[in-house]
């Protein structure tokens, strides 16, 4: 509704516009091949229905190996479309960086995010790379409520390629699977340190790549980390 | 013009007590500094400060920031004349009274006066009812007194409220009182936080459940499986988990953050009221809470509420009522024996309270009751989704009040739903769809509280998409609620209010038949934080609800979420349609539990703009607001 006189307010503004920095992973894994130091967080900002989300996830070696990657860093449009579903659509990069040359492609994609029945939280997006090549890349998490503060999140994530694309070591099918169980302490809400355990296994033609290359094709590291958000 | 005290100041008013009343107002002069004079006229009857000119009483009232301490910790509220709450405000019935308000804050503000029938102009609500009020400007209130009882008033702008700008509101009949009393107190209940409330409402907006710390645990699933067994634990487990909801929403913002208050001053201030054995008291409970609804009782003593909204009832004996936010309840109590009661007043979900002192000396104090267990839990009744109708006689469907499952109507619940909704239950709405739901809307609506009720044979119809991505849930069979205490005070053994027990004094004097119905949804997406009506935010809807000046109607509201709403209309009453038929309450403000379907009688009789919300503070700003237009 516009104002009802020419300089009278809205007597009830309801569309202010808020912001979150969510930083659901900050930790630094141990494990018997390297170590490293994992990320993911995101970004929204915006209104009820429309967003602006910047989503980001990736690991920087820091021994036993070299570089990094940046999985996943996503500019969406995201738009609320039933009471607990957003569907977003933007524009991905990814960049793995090391001892050789960096590599990088850029992606475009469309992708759900929201609330599942049973809580289950769940970001989901099909990608389509600027060489061509489609993905797919699923993410869910679970908490357990184990007292109010305390909190043992479940989470898995999985890919599926569909097609070959050697120069990242991802071979066509599903690429892998990673589990992982966090738990953390909420001294507030919006600051909870975390220790972990995550597992993660290449599966098919990524397996087979990776083993060539006489890297492992399983991974299982201790975690501790932090989770807040401003 | 001549400076004067209250002229009804009663006659009983001893030196004595006078004596009584100063030791009194030293002994709290070091708790709270600040409080309003009404909260140190522990003498009762209530004086109130004003201008006399020939038949206008004449306020002034200035609004600013005052530091203070608020429960041992620096804070710095909104005040009016310097206190918080603000002065109380004493009218008389039948003259016109003069508000001057000044501003002193560095942003625009506003005086609403809650539950008071005045011209759309003085009604102030900031662009509704005029502009508002900008930093160092003063605006006149002035308008006929035309009714009597106990209200408040309020801020309408921004969240000030929340800060410390609301205050008592006394109106004296024109004719005598119906009820006897010795004493008068205001008893204004708030809740105070030292965050700002911008923040707080971020919080809300950005984690669901911020303040929540009362949420079901692993620990509380186990212990259903404990008492109800795996199969039926799973079950309301899979219930919950499909709709996403959480059973222990009861309020948003929570003990967590809160500082609850007696008459500005928190239960360790004790503020004490004083009276003689024998003495009736009068006590103006007033809910002046951004947030809080409050469960109130004074162990000991039996309260005769003898006025809801400042609306004269029949009077009825009750040992605890529930007061929703901006609703007001003025009851007897008649203490006797030389001793102290303590007046205890619990958050509904049990996360705080605030307690105060009735007492022969000040001094004395008697034991705070222990806060009752917590949390509770909200059951089937609260989705509308209650299958006592269908075949299971009068079992109580709420699955626990106490955090104690009742295991029989649990494991009965659940068989029946489990037939009848797993359609439903699939979509990403908990949505009994007609075609399941039609045969039982029927039954459904005859249960409940009687075949009185003028509901009862109602098809509720929710829009084509269920009101669309704002609202989580729908409710499929809403209920009568009007005889339930509600969540939490089912099982608590003594006598609770319910709004079937308000029976107006007096038919009202519009006796039409409502010529037209409207029928509106109080709808909501916690996970977004988001309030509305019919699923729009007030942003969302391009003109006001309209009513015809002068018809009749008949107002139905049925509440789509799991939360409790008190609901608001300016400038008219609603006369609540409960069992007592033409002896209807009037209320300026209707609590609407989750699951409930009501209706209230309205005479659409003031002409202008009016606006129409959600009194939780923070459900108004997201959006649980409308502006009614009469004309
Ligand atoms: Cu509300």
């Amino acid at each position: 509704m516009k104002p009802k006189k020419p300089g009278w307010p809205i007597p009830v503004h309801d569309n202010t516009l808020y912001s979150k920095l969510m930083i659901d992973r900050l930790e630094y894994a141990w494990s018997d091949e390297e170590d490293s130091v994992n990320w993911e967080g995101q970004y929204w900002y915006g209104g009820d229905y429309n967003r602006l989300y910047i989503e980001g996830e990736g690991e920087d070696v820091v021994s036993g190996g070299e570089g990094g990657e940046i999985e996943t860093l996503d500019i969406l449009y995201s738009r609320m479309i039933a009471p607990f579903w957003d569907v977003q659509m933007g524009g991905g990069y990814q960049r793995e960086y090391g001892p050789g040359p960096d590599k990088e492609r850029g992606f475009a994609v469309l992708g759900i995010q929201g609330l599942a029945p049973y809580w289950f939280e769940i970001d989901a997006n099909l990608r389509l790379s600027d060489d061509g090549d489609a993905s797919a890349d699923l993410e869910a998490e679970y908490d357990w409520m184990l007292t109010q503060r305390t909190i043992l999140q479940g989470r898995f994530e999985t890919a599926y390629a569909g097609n070959d694309v050697p120069e990242f070591g991802i071979g066509k099918g599903f690429t892998n699977a990673k589990f992982g169980l966090r738990l953390r302490y909420e001294f507030r809400r919006e600051f909870a340190p975390y220790i972990g355990v995550s597992w993660n296994k290449y599966l098919g033609d990524t397996a087979d790549l990776r083993e060539a290359e006489g890297e492992d094709t399983d991974h299982t590291a201790v975690l501790a980390g932090v989770r807040m958000w401003f | 013009m001549n400076k004067q005290s209250d002229p009804k100041y009663p006659a009983s008013f001893t030196r004595r007590r006078f004596l009584q009343g100063t030791a009194a107002m030293a002994a709290l002069a070091g708790l709270g500094r600040l409080a309003p004079a009404y909260a140190w006229q522990q003498t009762g009857n209530l004086v109130a400060e004003k201008t006399v000119s020939g038949n206008t009483d004449i306020f002034d009232l200035t609004i600013g920031h005052t530091p203070m301490d608020i429960g041992g910790r620096s804070a710095n509220p909104i005040t009016i004349n310097g206190s918080i709450p603000g002065p109380l405000i004493r009218m008389q019935e039948g003259r016109e009274v003069m508000l001057r308000v000044t501003n002193n804050l560095s942003e625009s503000t506003s005086i609403h006066w809650h539950g008071i029938l005045l011209p759309e102009n003085m009604d102030g609500v900031p662009g509704v009812s005029f502009p508002g009020i900008e930093p160092g400007e003063t605006f006149i209130y002035r308008y006929p007194v035309k009714q009597s009882g106990t209200y408040w008033y309020h801020s309408h702008s921004g969240l000030q409220e929340q800060l410390g700008h609301y205050g008592p509101l006394i109106v004296d009949p024109a004719q005598p009182e119906p009820f006897e009393y010795d004493r008068d107190y205001v008893v204004m209940l708030s809740d105070w936080t030292y965050d700002d409330p911008y923040h707080v409402l971020a919080n809300l907006k950005k984690a669901e459940g911020y303040y929540n710390y009362q949420k079901r645990t692993t620990g509380d699933f186990f212990k259903d499986v404990s008492t109800m067994g795996w199969g039926p634990a799973m079950d309301k487990w899979q219930m919950w988990g499909q709709m996403r909801m959480s059973s222990r929403d009861i309020l948003d913002v929570t003990g967590s953050v809160y500082t609850y208050l007696i008459n500005g001053l928190p239960s360790g201030s004790n503020w004490t009221g004083l009276f003689r054995r024998g003495e009736k008291i009068r006590l103006r409970f007033i809910n002046g809470s951004a947030m809080s609804f409050f469960d109130v009782r004074i162990p000991g003593l039996k309260m005769t509420v003898v006025a809801a909204d400042g609306q004269n009832v029949e009077p009825v004996p009750i040992d605890e009522f529930r007061i929703g936010v901006a609703e007001t309840y003025d009851v007897i109590v008649e203490p006797d024996g030389d001793r102290a009661y303590t007046v205890f007043a619990e958050s509904m979900d049990r996360s705080g309270y605030v307690s105060a002192t009735l007492a022969p000396r000040e001094g004395m104090t008697a034991p705070v009751p222990d806060p009752r267990p917590q949390p509770v839990e909200r059951g089937m009744k609260s989705m509308g989704m209650d299958h006592g109708s269908m075949g299971h006689g009068d079992m109580n469907m709420d699955m626990s009040s106490q955090n104690t499952m009742d295991q029989d109507s649990m494991q009965m619940d659940m068989s029946a739903d489990n037939n009848s909704m797993s359609g439903g239950m699939d979509h990403s709405k908990m949505n009994m769809s007609a075609e399941q739901g039609s045969g039982m809307q029927h039954d459904m609506n005859n249960m409940g509280s009687g075949s009185d009720w003028v509901l009862k044979d109602r098809k509720i119809s929710h829009g084509p998409d269920n009101h669309g991505a704002g609202a989580a849930m729908v409710s499929p069979n809403p209920m009568n609620r009007m005889d339930d205490p509600g969540i939490g005070l089912e099982n608590v053994g003594h006598k609770v209010l319910v709004y079937n027990d308000l029976r107006g004094l007096h038919p009202w004097p519009d006796q039409r038949e409502p010529q037209r119905e409207i029928e509106l949804h109080l709808t909501g997406n916690m996970e977004r934080y988001m309030w509305s009506f019919d699923g729009e935010k007030f942003s969302e809807v391009d003109g006001p609800i309209r009513f015809h000046h002068g018809e009749r109607l008949r107002l139905i509201l049925v509440n789509d979420t799991m939360m409790d709403h008190p609901i608001h209309l300016h400038g008219m009453w609603m006369e609540l349609e409960n069992k007592h038929g033409k002896y209807r309450p009037r209320k300026h403000t209707l609590s609407v539990k989750p699951g409930e379907m009501l209706s209230a009688q309205i005479t659409a009789d003031a002409p202008g703009d009016w606006a129409f919300h959600c009194h939780l503070l923070y459900h108004m700003k997201a959006g649980m607001f409308r502006v009614v237009s009469v004309a």
